[in-house]
């Protein structure tokens, strides 16, 4: 289990019930988290922190950020 | 993430490295993280290594149980010794508070538990309504919306809330006021971020010249903020840009923004060895004192005191000094043995340079 208190780590949304969803961190283990404080769908990746889903993941903007560096990163 | 190991690829890094390099000004700048996290990113990983001699990253006050005032730890402490019992996050546990840890009052018969969230410490009242709860919140602007969230949700009665949660953006700009400090750039913690969003943090390059990149929590996502902010220095122009798209935007998360003004006023309070920090914690409003812990409990407390003879963790906190400069570091303070807030917390600085082998130069 995860305490420390600034981090949040990104979790793939299964399954939604009220408040409650369904969590898997990335091991296959599916845990709860509350996600009142986000708009999430299943199969939506969100940040959790603390028990809480704090932010839904923008996939495009992660993919967009690696196609940066690279672009960048090719003319140093 | 998404694709969790291309934020960590080492051809990237590599690349972004000597890009660093080529960025590096001709004088010394000192960039400032205000997040126990990315302290971690950066040690764990070896970034300093990556970092030309002149480039400098000082860790500020970013460790969320660190600041806790010990008057506050102290309240919890009468909380616990009275009977009643008080629910925290484990990072807690071990913090000394002026005469002792609630690790130590839980071994002097005192009822203290430890949960992973708030919503457990309310499950826990729901299953035993003849205890008395406090729940001691703590935590920055990542984990106050959640306390707000479990407020709102109406608690049974036999609960409430030692509430000491602290905002980042006025201690990042008391940080701006410390003379012989002189930071020339902010790495602004994500997580915060996801949060409060961009905006709180303008008034850093609008009233202060001061550049600020939001950074995620990858290695790749740290040094890309810190070329971006070598970048503004190099054009003498300070921006706020966002490294960290994937999860913060400008406006945060409004629906936990307005959770918490709506359970929460903004007060001016004190941080660990740093002292009163104006409007700077949030406090309970009126409305809701019937879960205030500090209204519903009779909590006795002596005059308080938050550092040990000879520890520094007061300067270690502000990024003033490197844990190895405390006289204490790794001698007779050491994680298993720890003299200050720093070493305690696996967030601390210096219990993140005690095990990672953090050094100025790698």
């Amino acid at each position: 289990m995860v305490f420390e208190m600034c981090l949040a780590i990104p979790a793939e949304i299964k399954e939604i019930k009220g408040n409650i969803a369904k969590v898997d961190f990335g091991g296959g283990v599916l845990r709860e988290v509350d996600v009142s404080l986000v708009d999430a769908k299943v199969g939506e990746y969100v940040l959790v922190h603390v028990g809480y889903a704090i932010q839904v993941i923008d996939r495009k903007a992660a993919q967009e950020t690696l196609q940066l560096w690279n672009e960048i990163l090719q003319y140093k | 993430m998404v694709e969790p190991l291309k934020f960590r690829d080492p051809k990237l890094a590599k690349k972004i490295a000597t890009r660093i390099q080529n960025l590096s000004p001709p004088y010394e700048v000192k960039l400032c993280h205000v997040c126990g996290t990315h302290e971690w990113t950066i040690t764990h990983y070896g970034l300093r290594a990556f970092l030309p001699e002149s480039v400098d990253v000082i860790a500020g006050p970013g460790c969320p149980v660190c600041v806790v005032p010990s008057a506050d730890i102290d309240e919890a402490l009468s909380l616990a010794l009275d009977g009643v019992a008080v629910v925290t996050f484990g990072d807690m546990f071990r913090v000394p508070g002026s005469s002792m840890s609630l690790q130590e009052a839980k071994a002097a018969g005192g009822d203290v538990r430890i949960v992973y969230s708030g919503g457990d410490a309310v499950k826990m009242a729901k299953e035993e309504p003849n205890k008395d709860f406090v729940f001691f919140a703590i935590g920055f602007e990542t984990t106050a919306p959640a306390t707000a969230l479990e407020i709102l949700n109406k608690p049974p009665e036999n609960i409430s809330f030692l509430v000491s949660h602290r905002l980042i953006p006025p201690v990042m700009e008391l940080l701006l006021g410390v003379g012989d400090l002189h930071i020339d750039g902010f790495i602004a913690p994500g997580h915060v971020s996801t949060i409060i969003g961009m905006e709180p943090y303008k008034i850093f390059p609008e009233a202060y010249g001061m550049p600020t990149v939001i950074a995620g929590f990858e290695p790749l996502d740290v040094l890309f903020a810190v070329s971006m902010l070598l970048n503004q220095i190099n054009d003498k122009e300070a921006r706020l840009e966002n490294e960290y798209r994937r999860s913060v935007t400008w406006e945060g998360n409004p629906r936990a923004k307005g959770l918490m003004e709506k359970v929460f006023e903004v007060v001016s309070g004190s941080w660990r060895g740093i002292g009163r920090v104006p409007l700077s914690t949030l406090k309970l409003k009126e409305e809701f004192s019937e879960y205030d812990a500090r209204k519903r409990h009779n909590i006795k407390t002596g005059p308080s005191r938050d550092l040990l003879p000879g520890c520094s963790c007061h300067l270690v906190l502000i990024g003033r000094i490197k844990p190895p400069e405390c006289k204490l570091y790794g001698e007779v303070c050491t994680p298993s043995s720890p003299r200050g807030p720093c070493m305690v917390s696996s967030e601390g600085t210096c219990q993140i340079w005690y095990k990672y082998g953090g050094r100025k130069r790698l």
